[in-house]
C-alpha cells in the first residue's frame, strides 16, 4: 500500500517535472526564430547563406513561408523543428541534424571520460580534505580548486600541448585518431586513448575542482549532524562513520552537480574541442562560426538546450529516487 | 552598512583574508596599468615590426614579439584596459537588469513574479555561451556586441538574489513605517530596501566580472572577437599557431587572462565572507563559462 502511493506521487512529480521542460525548449526555438528574423538582411540570407543562389533563397522562401505574415512563419518554423529538421548545413549541404549526429559520438566519449575523472577524483579529493580540515590535503584542494577555477582552459589547453606535444613529444596534440597507419583494434583502442588523455583532462580539471569544493562542503556539513554525533558515541569506527553514514547523504547534491554539469561540460568542449582538434560537436560549432555556417550553428543551439533540459530531468529523476523527501515537496 | 564604523567592520572582516589582499592587490596593480597605461607601452600595440618577427623576450621586447613582430609586453598592457572594460560593463548591465527584474518580482509579487520567474528559469537553463556564439556570429563580433550578449544572458543569477532580498525584507517594519510617512513604491524600492540588497549583488556581481572575462576571452579565442581591438584573447588565438615558435607568445597573454580572473574571484570570494557570512555559498553557485 505504501509503495503503491510512493509510486504515483513520485510519477506525478515526474510528469510535472517534465511539463515544467516544455517552455524552456519552446522558449529557445522561439530564441532562434527571434534571431532569424532580428539578422541583417533577409532570413532567407541566414537560412541559405551569404553566397546563395537566387534561386536556392526563392525555394527556401517558399519552403519556410518567408513571404507570409510572422505569425503563420512562426508557426511554420515550429513545425518544422518538431519534425526534426534543423535545415541544411549551407557548407555541407546536408541536414544539419545528420552532421550532428555525426559527431555525437566523439564528444560523448570526451565529456564521458572528463565527467568520469571529475566525478571520482574530485569526490575523492573533497572527501579527504574533509576528513582533515586545514590539512595539508585540505589546503591542496582550496588552492587547486580557486586555480583550477579562474584557469582560462584554453590557455591550459595550449600550454599542455606545448609541454606534452612540442618540448617532450610524448602525447599526440590533435585529432582522434593517427591516420595513415593500418591498426588492429586494440592498437586503435590505445590510439584513441592516447588522443583522449589530454582534451580529457583540460575538460575535466575545472568540474574536478567544483566537485572537490562541494564534495568537501557537503561532508563537512553531514560530519556536523546529529547522527554522526551518534555514531561516534556507540562507538563506531572511523570508517564506518565516515562511509558508512556520512558518505551516502554527502554525495546527494552531488548528484544534482553532475546533472548540472553536463551543460557546462558541452560548453567547454567547444574551446577544448577547437583545441585539440577532436571531431566532436564542439568543434562542429567552431567550424560553423568559422564558415558561417548559420543553420548549424542554429541547429546545435536548439540540440545542446534539449540536451540540457534533458539532464535536468534526469537529475530530477535520480534525485527524486534516491532521496524520497524531495517528492512530497 | 555605509557609515564609517560599518566600513571599518568591514575591513575589518576582509583585512582577515589572506587570499583577498592578494586578489585586491593583483587588482590595484592591473588598475594602475589601466590608469597610466599611455607611459607603459613601448611601442604601439598593433603595429607591425616585420623584421623582428616572433623574437624571444629581450631588453628591447619584454616579453618578446608576435609572429608580425609587434611588442607582446605593449599588447598585454593595451588588452588590460579592454579586459577591465569588458568584464565591468557586461556585469554591470547583468547586474542593472537583474536587479530591475529581481526588485519588480520580489516587490510586487503575484502573476507578475510567476512569469518574470519564469523568464528567468528558461534563461537559467539556456545553454547561454551557445547563444552568445550564435549571437555574435550572426550579427558580427563588435566589442560592444559581445558585452551587451554577454551581459543579457547572465542578469539571472543577480536577479534572483535581489528578488530573495525583497521578498523578505517588503514585509519588514521599517518598510511599513516609510509607507506610512507617505513614501511611494519607487521610493521605497530605491532608498529603502535596496540598499539591503546590494552585498549579495557586488558579490555576484565580482564574481561576474571574472566570468565575463573568460567569456569574452573564449569568444575571442574562438574567432568571435571585434579586431579592432586588442585583446588577450585574441592574442592567444593567434599565438596557436606559432607554438612551435616561440613559448612567450601563447604564455604571457593566457597568464594575463588567469591572473585577472583569479583576482575578481578571490576578491568575490572575501566580500562574499566579509559582507556577510550567512551568505557563504553565493561565490560558488556563480555561473562562469570557460
Amino acid at each position: 500500500m505504501r509503495s503503491r502511493i510512493e509510486l504515483v506521487s513520485l510519477k506525478a512529480y515526474l510528469a510535472r517535472r517534465t511539463l515544467q521542460a516544455v517552455p524552456v525548449v519552446l522558449g529557445v526555438i522561439f530564441l532562434n526564430f527571434t534571431i532569424i528574423h532580428l539578422a541583417p538582411g533577409d532570413p532567407s540570407y541566414v537560412l541559405g547563406g551569404e553566397m546563395a543562389s537566387p534561386e536556392f533563397r526563392e525555394e527556401l522562401i517558399e519552403r519556410m513561408g518567408l513571404n507570409k505574415p510572422l505569425w503563420e512563419q512562426l508557426f511554420v518554423y515550429f513545425a518544422t523543428i518538431f519534425r526534426g529538421d534543423l535545415g541544411n548545413s549551407i557548407a555541407y549541404r546536408t541536414p544539419v541534424i545528420q552532421l550532428i549526429w555525426e559527431r555525437v559520438p566523439a564528444t560523448f566519449l570526451l565529456v564521458g571520460t572528463a565527467m568520469l575523472i571529475a566525478m571520482t577524483i574530485g569526490t575523492i579529493m573533497g572527501v579527504n580534505a574533509a576528513r582533515n580540515p586545514y590539512s595539508l590535503m585540505d589546503n591542496f584542494t582550496t588552492v587547486l580548486s580557486v586555480v583550477g577555477y579562474s584557469t582560462p582552459s584554453f590557455w591550459l589547453a595550449i600550454m599542455l600541448m606545448l609541454l606534452f606535444g612540442v618540448y617532450w613529444n610524448l602525447l599526440p596534440t590533435g585529432g582522434m585518431l593517427t591516420v595513415g597507419f593500418r591498426m588492429s583494434p586494440f592498437e586503435t583502442v590505445i590510439d584513441v586513448l592516447r588522443h583522449l588523455i589530454l582534451p580529457a583532462f583540460v575538460l575535466g580539471l575545472w568540474h574536478l575542482t567544483r566537485f572537490a569544493r562541494m564534495a568537501r562542503a557537503s561532508m563537512l556539513e553531514e560530519l556536523g549532524k546529529d547522527y554522526i554525533v551518534t555514531a561516534w558515541a556507540k562507538g563506531a569506527s572511523e570508517r564506518a562513520v565516515i562511509y558508512g553514514h556520512a558518505l551516502g547523504n554527502a554525495l546527494l547534491p552531488l548528484v544534482t552537480m553532475a546533472g548540472m554539469s553536463i551543460p557546462f561540460l558541452l560548453t567547454g568542449a567547444v574551446v577544448t574541442e577547437t583545441v585539440f582538434s577532436w571531431p566532436g560537436l564542439g568543434r562542429l560549432m567552431f567550424e560553423g562560426i568559422f564558415m558561417r555556417d548559420y543553420p548549424v550553428l542554429m541547429g546545435l543551439f536548439i540540440i545542446v538546450s534539449i540536451a540540457t533540459v534533458a539532464a535536468n530531468l534526469l537529475t530530477d529523476i535520480v534525485y527524486a529516487l534516491l532521496d524520497p523527501r524531495i517528492r512530497y515537496k | 552598512m555605509f557609515d564609517v564604523s560599518g566600513v571599518k567592520d568591514f575591513w575589518r572582516r576582509y583585512r582577515s583574508n589572506r587570499a583577498g589582499l592578494v586578489g585586491l592587490m593583483v587588482l590595484a596593480t592591473l588598475a594602475a596599468i589601466v590608469l597610466t597605461e599611455p607611459y607603459l607601452l613601448l611601442y604601439d600595440p598593433k603595429e607591425p615590426h616585420f623584421t623582428d618577427k616572433l623574437l624571444p623576450p629581450s631588453t628591447t621586447y619584454p616579453m618578446g614579439t608576435d609572429e608580425l613582430g609587434r611588442d607582446v609586453f605593449s599588447r598585454i598592457i593595451a588588452g588590460t584596459r579592454f579586459a577591465f572594460l569588458i568584464g565591468l560593463s557586461a556585469a554591470g548591465i547583468a547586474a542593472l537588469i537583474g536587479f530591475i527584474v529581481g526588485a519588480i518580482a520580489g516587490f510586487y509579487g503575484g502573476k507578475l513574479d510567476d512569469i518574470m520567474m519564469r523568464v528567468t528559469d528558461i534563461f537559467l537553463v539556456v545553454p547561454t555561451f551557445f547563444l552568445i556564439m550564435v549571437i555574435a556570429a550572426i550579427f558580427g563580433a563588435s566589442m560592444s556586441l559581445v558585452v551587451v550578449a554577454i551581459g543579457i544572458t547572465s542578469w539571472p543569477g543577480p536577479a534572483r538574489l535581489v528578488r530573495a532580498g525583497f521578498l523578505s525584507l517588503k514585509e519588514q517594519e521599517f518598510v511599513e513605517a516609510a509607507r506610512l510617512v507617505g513614501a511611494g513604491d519607487i521610493r521605497i524600492i530605491l532608498r529603502h530596501i535596496a540598499p539591503n540588497t546590494m552585498a549579495p549583488l557586488i558579490v555576484i556581481t565580482s564574481v561576474q566580472i571574472a566570468g565575463a572575462i573568460l567569456t569574452e576571452a573564449s569568444l575571442s579565442f574562438l574567432g568571435l572577437g571585434d579586431v579592432n581591438v586588442v585583446t588577450w584573447g585574441q592574442m592567444l588565438q593567434r599565438a596557436q599557431q606559432y607554438l612551435r615558435h616561440g613559448w612567450w607568445v601563447a604564455s604571457f597573454p593566457g597568464f594575463m587572462i588567469f591572473l585577472t580572473v583569479l583576482a575578481f574571484n578571490l576578491v568575490g570570494d572575501a566580500l562574499n565572507d566579509a559582507l556577510n557570512p550567512r551568505l557563504k555559498e553565493y561565490g560558488t553557485k556563480v555561473k562562469t563559462e570557460t
